[in-house]
C-alpha cells in the first residue's frame, strides 16, 4: 500500500516541478497530465484499501476531465502556436492587459 | 350679535379686567357688513404687487412698455383705495360700542397637524385700527411722493410693486390673529426692507447695507420664532385670543422665556441696541423707502408686538425691565448718533432709533405705557415720514449730496420744504402744542413716575433730541451756502410737495388725537386699564422742565453750530466722544468682535477640521488601497508559470492549515 502512495507523490511532484519549471507548453500539459495521474492512482489504491468504489468513481472522472481538458488545451496551444510561431507560456504573458 | 368666541373657553365679553389682568382678546367673529371686507386691505396691496411683479414683466413688448410707464399709478392706487378701506372699516368700529370692538375674520385653515390648526385668521381691533390707518394713510401719502421722487428711474414699475408688497406685508403683520400669521408678515416685512434697501442693487454699498439689514433682522426673527414655538409647547395654540387667556397659567419662568424671546425679535425689527447697526446703513434705499421703513412699516412692526402681546408682558416684570432697560439704552444711543452724522439721511435715522426707543420705553412701562407708545408711534410716523421726505426733496435739489456740510441757507430756494420740514422739526423737539410735545410729554411723565433714573434719561434724550435735530436745521437751511458750485437747489414737484404739506399738517395737528385722553380710552379694550401712578411732581411741572430741557438743547446748537462758520470738511481733530459716534458707537466694531470674527474663527475651525479631519480620514483611506492595489498588482504578471507557482503556495497554506486544525 505505502508503495502506491509514494509511487502517487513522486509522480506528483514529477509533475509539479515540470509545470513550475518548464516553459513549452506542450510539456507544461503532460506535466499537467503526469499529475492528474499521481492524483488517480492515489485514488483507485485508496479504494482498494477501503474496499469500496468511491475512489474507482473519482478517478474516472478524473480522467473524463483530463479528456476534456487535453482537447480543449491541445486547441488552444495549436492556435497559440500558428500565431506566434511559439509553444512558450512565458511569450504568451500579455493576457494581464 | 353672534358672539362666536375665538376659542372654546372664551365666553365674557371682550372687555379690560380690572387693574392686573391683562385683557382676554376675543373678537366678535360675525360682525358682518363691512367687517367682511377687512381681508381686502391686505389684498389690494397684494393684488398691486401681483400685477406689477408678477404679471407685467410677462406682458408682451408694447403693453410691457405701457406697464413700465404707469405701473406706479396701479401701486399708489391699491394703497389709497386700501386707506378709504381702512377709514371705513375704522368709522365702523368707532360707531360700534367699546365692549365690542374687537372684530374677527376666519379667512381658511393655514396648515392643520397633530393637535396643531392655525388659521388664516384677522383680528380687528381699536390696536389695528390705528396701525390700519398709519400704514395705508402715510404709506400712501410716499407712494404719491415716490410717483416725483423715482420719475427719472427705469425700474419705477418695480419699485412700486416692492412698495406695494411691503406694505402687504406690514398689514398682514397687523392684521393676523395669531403669532403664526403675524410671523408671515414680519418675514415679509423683511424681504420688502431686503428688496427696497437694495434697490440700487449697482451701488455695493447698496447690496450689503441690504444684506446686513437682512442678516441683523434674522437674528431677531430667531428670537420670535423661538417665541412662537415655546407657545406652542405651553398652550399649544398661538392665536391672541386663546394665549391671551392661558397666559396666566402658565409658569413664572415660561412667561419670562416669552417676554425675552419676543423681546429679541422687537429688537431686530425696530432696530433696538444691541441689533441696532442696520437701520443707518439702510438709508442706502430710496428716500421714499427710508420714510416708509421708518415712519408707518418695519421699525414700528417691534412696538406693535410689544404692545400686542401685553397679556404676556403684563405679567413678566423681568421682561418689561429688560424692555425698558434696552429702550433706554437705545434712546439715548440713536440721540448721539444723531448728533455726530454729518448725511442728513443718517442723522435722521439715529433720530429715528432714539425716538422707536421712546415707544419702547412706553411699551416697557405696563398698562400705564402702551397707549403713549401707540399715540408716540402715530405722532412720529407723521413727522417722520414729514422729515425723510424733506430730507428727500432737499436731496432731490442738490442733485442727490446727502451731506449737510454742502448744503446750508436753503430755506429761500425751497419755501415749501423748509416750512414742512420746520413742522416736522418743531413736532419733533416737542415744540410746546406740536404733536411730538403732547406724546413725549407723555412718555417722560409716565417714565418719571415709574424709575426717577430711566424718567431722568429719557428726559436728557430729549434735551439732545433738541440739539441734533437744530443743528440739522441749522446746517441744512440756515447759516451760509456751502453749494457745490454745480448746484441750483430748486423746489421740488407737486407732486411731491403735497404729501409734504399733508404729512406736516399732521405733524402740527396729531397731537389732537389726545383730547379728552381719547387714545387712552380708545386702546382700553386692547391694553387694558392702567392703574395710576402719581408722578413725583405735578404734571405741569414735568411739562415746563421737558421744554426748558429742550430748549437748552437747541441754544446748545444754535451757539455750537448756528453763530459760527461751518466748514465744509468734517473736522478731524474733534474729541473722542465725536469720533465715537461718527462710527456709529462702535457698533460695527462691537458686532466684528462679538459675533463675526469668533464666527469666523468658528467656521475656520471647522473647515480645517473637515479639510484635515474628514477629509484626511477620506483620502487617506483611498489613497491607501491606491497604493496597496499599485503593489499588489505587480503580482499580475502574465506569466503562468508564476500563476503556477502561486497556486501552489496556496494549496500549501490549505493544507498546511487543515493539518494545523486537526492535529492541533
Amino acid at each position: 500500500m505505502t508503495e502506491y502512495i509514494v509511487l502517487s507523490a513522486i509522480l506528483f511532484t514529477i509533475g509539479c516541478v515540470g509545470v513550475l519549471t518548464r516553459r513549452n507548453a506542450i510539456v507544461v500539459f503532460m506535466c499537467v497530465e503526469l499529475m492528474l495521474n499521481a492524483c488517480n492512482l492515489a485514488f483507485v489504491a485508496f479504494a482498494r484499501q477501503h474496499g469500496n468504489l468511491d475512489g474507482q468513481i473519482t478517478a474516472f472522472f478524473v480522467m473524463v476531465v483530463a479528456a476534456a481538458e487535453v482537447v480543449i488545451g491541445l486547441a488552444i496551444i495549436m492556435t497559440i502556436f500558428r500565431t506566434r510561431r511559439s509553444a512558450s507560456v512565458d511569450d504568451a504573458s500579455l493576457l494581464k492587459y | 350679535m353672534n358672539l362666536l368666541s375665538h376659542s372654546v373657553l372664551a365666553v365674557g365679553l371682550p372687555m379690560a379686567e380690572e387693574g392686573g389682568h391683562p385683557p382676554v382678546v376675543a373678537p366678535d367673529m360675525g360682525a358682518g357688513g363691512v367687517f367682511d371686507l377687512l381681508w381686502l386691505v391686505i389684498a389690494l396691496p397684494v393684488l398691486g404687487a401681483v400685477l406689477l411683479l408678477g404679471v407685467a414683466p410677462f406682458l408682451p413688448g408694447s403693453l410691457r412698455a405701457t406697464a413700465d410707464k404707469h405701473g406706479h399709478l396701479v401701486g399708489t392706487a391699491m394703497s389709497v383705495l386700501s386707506f378709504v378701506l381702512s377709514l371705513v372699516l375704522f368709522f365702523a368700529l368707532l360707531g360700534r360700542d367699546a365692549e365690542s370692538r374687537q372684530v374677527g375674520q376666519q379667512l381658511w385653515t393655514w396648515f392643520e397637524t397633530g393637535s396643531l390648526t392655525v388659521g388664516m385668521d384677522l383680528l380687528y381691533d381699536p390696536l389695528a385700527a390705528l396701525f390700519l390707518l398709519l400704514i395705508t394713510g402715510v404709506g400712501s401719502l410716499i407712494h404719491v411722493y415716490a410717483i416725483g421722487y423715482m420719475e427719472h428711474d427705469p425700474r419705477r414699475r418695480r419699485f412700486f410693486g416692492y412698495l406695494n408688497l411691503f406694505v402687504a406685508a406690514m398689514l398682514t403683520l397687523i392684521l393676523s390673529a395669531n403669532f403664526v400669521g403675524l410671523f408671515l408678515g414680519w418675514e415679509g416685512v423683511g424681504l420688502a426692507s431686503y428688496l427696497l434697501i437694495g434697490f440700487w442693487q449697482h451701488k455695493p454699498s447698496a447690496a450689503a447695507a441690504a444684506k446686513k439689514a437682512f442678516v441683523i433682522n434674522r437674528v431677531g426673527d430667531i428670537g420670535l420664532s423661538l417665541a412662537i414655538a415655546l407657545m406652542f409647547a405651553t398652550f399649544g395654540t398661538t392665536d391672541f385670543g386663546a394665549v391671551s387667556e392661558l397666559a396666566g397659567e402658565a409658569s413664572q419662568g415660561t412667561l419670562n422665556a416669552l417676554g425675552l424671546l419676543l423681546l429679541l425679535g422687537a429688537c431686530g425689527k425696530s432696530a433696538q441696541v444691541p441689533l441696532q447697526a442696520w437701520l443707518l446703513d439702510a438709508m442706502e434705499g430710496p428716500t421714499p423707502v427710508s420714510a416708509l421703513i421708518h415712519a408707518a412699516t418695519m421699525v414700528t412692526a417691534g412696538v406693535y408686538l410689544v404692545v400686542r402681546s401685553n397679556f404676556i408682558y403684563d405679567l413678566t416684570p423681568v421682561a418689561q425691565t429688560a424692555v425698558v432697560i434696552v429702550a433706554t439704552v437705545t434712546l439715548l444711543w440713536g440721540a448721539v448718533l444723531g448728533c455726530a452724522k454729518d448725511d442728513i439721511k443718517k442723522a435722521l435715522a439715529g433720530s429715528t432709533m432714539s425716538q422707536i426707543g421712546y415707544m419702547m420705553l412706553a411699551a416697557g412701562l405696563g398698562p400705564v405705557g402702551y397707549p403713549f407708545a401707540i399715540f408716540h408711534l402715530l405722532t412720529h410716523g407723521f413727522f417722520k415720514a414729514n422729515m425723510f421726505l424733506g430730507a428727500g426733496s432737499v436731496m432731490h435739489g442738490m442733485n442727490d449730496d446727502v451731506d449737510m456740510r454742502h448744503y446750508g441757507a436753503l430755506n429761500k430756494a425751497m419755501p415749501v420744504t423748509f416750512l414742512t420740514f420746520a413742522m416736522g422739526y418743531l413736532a419733533i423737539i416737542g415744540f410746546p402744542g406740536f404733536s411730538g410735545f403732547w406724546s413725549k410729554d407723555k412718555i417722560i411723565e409716565s417714565a418719571l413716575a415709574d424709575n426717577l433714573v430711566i424718567g431722568l434719561l429719557a428726559l436728557l434724550g430729549a434735551g439732545i433730541t433738541g440739539f441734533y435735530m437744530t443743528r440739522l436745521m441749522l446746517m441744512t437751511f440756515f447759516t451760509t451756502k456751502r453749494w457745490e458750485p454745480d448746484v441750483h437747489p430748486h423746489e421740488s414737484p407737486k407732486v411731491m410737495t403735497v404729501p409734504l404739506i399733508v404729512l406736516a399738517a399732521l405733524s402740527v395737528l396729531g397731537g389732537a388725537l389726545l383730547l379728552g385722553d381719547w387714545i387712552v380710552t380708545w386702546l382700553e379694550p386692547v391694553t387694558g386699564v392702567a392703574e395710576h401712578h402719581e408722578p413725583p411732581l405735578p404734571a405741569i411741572v414735568i411739562t415746563l422742565i421737558i421744554t426748558a430741557v429742550v430748549a437748552l438743547g437747541v441754544a446748545a446748537a444754535w451757539f455750537l453750530v448756528g453763530r459760527r462758520e461751518v466748514p465744509r470738511e468734517a473736522p478731524q481733530d474733534v474729541s473722542f466722544a465725536t469720533r465715537a459716534a461718527r462710527a456709529d458707537l462702535y457698533g460695527d466694531a462691537i458686532n466684528d468682535a462679538v459675533v463675526v470674527r469668533p464666527g469666523a474663527g468658528l467656521v475656520g475651525g471647522l473647515t480645517t477640521f473637515d479639510r484635515v479631519g474628514v477629509d484626511g480620514v477620506v483620502e487617506g483611506g483611498s489613497s491607501a488601497v491606491g497604493g496597496l492595489s499599485t503593489t499588489m498588482r505587480r503580482v499580475q504578471n502574465g506569466f503562468v508559470r508564476s500563476y503556477a507557482l502561486s497556486l501552489l503556495g496556496g494549496a500549501l497554506l490549505v493544507v498546511l492549515a487543515l493539518l494545523a486544525v486537526n492535529l492541533g
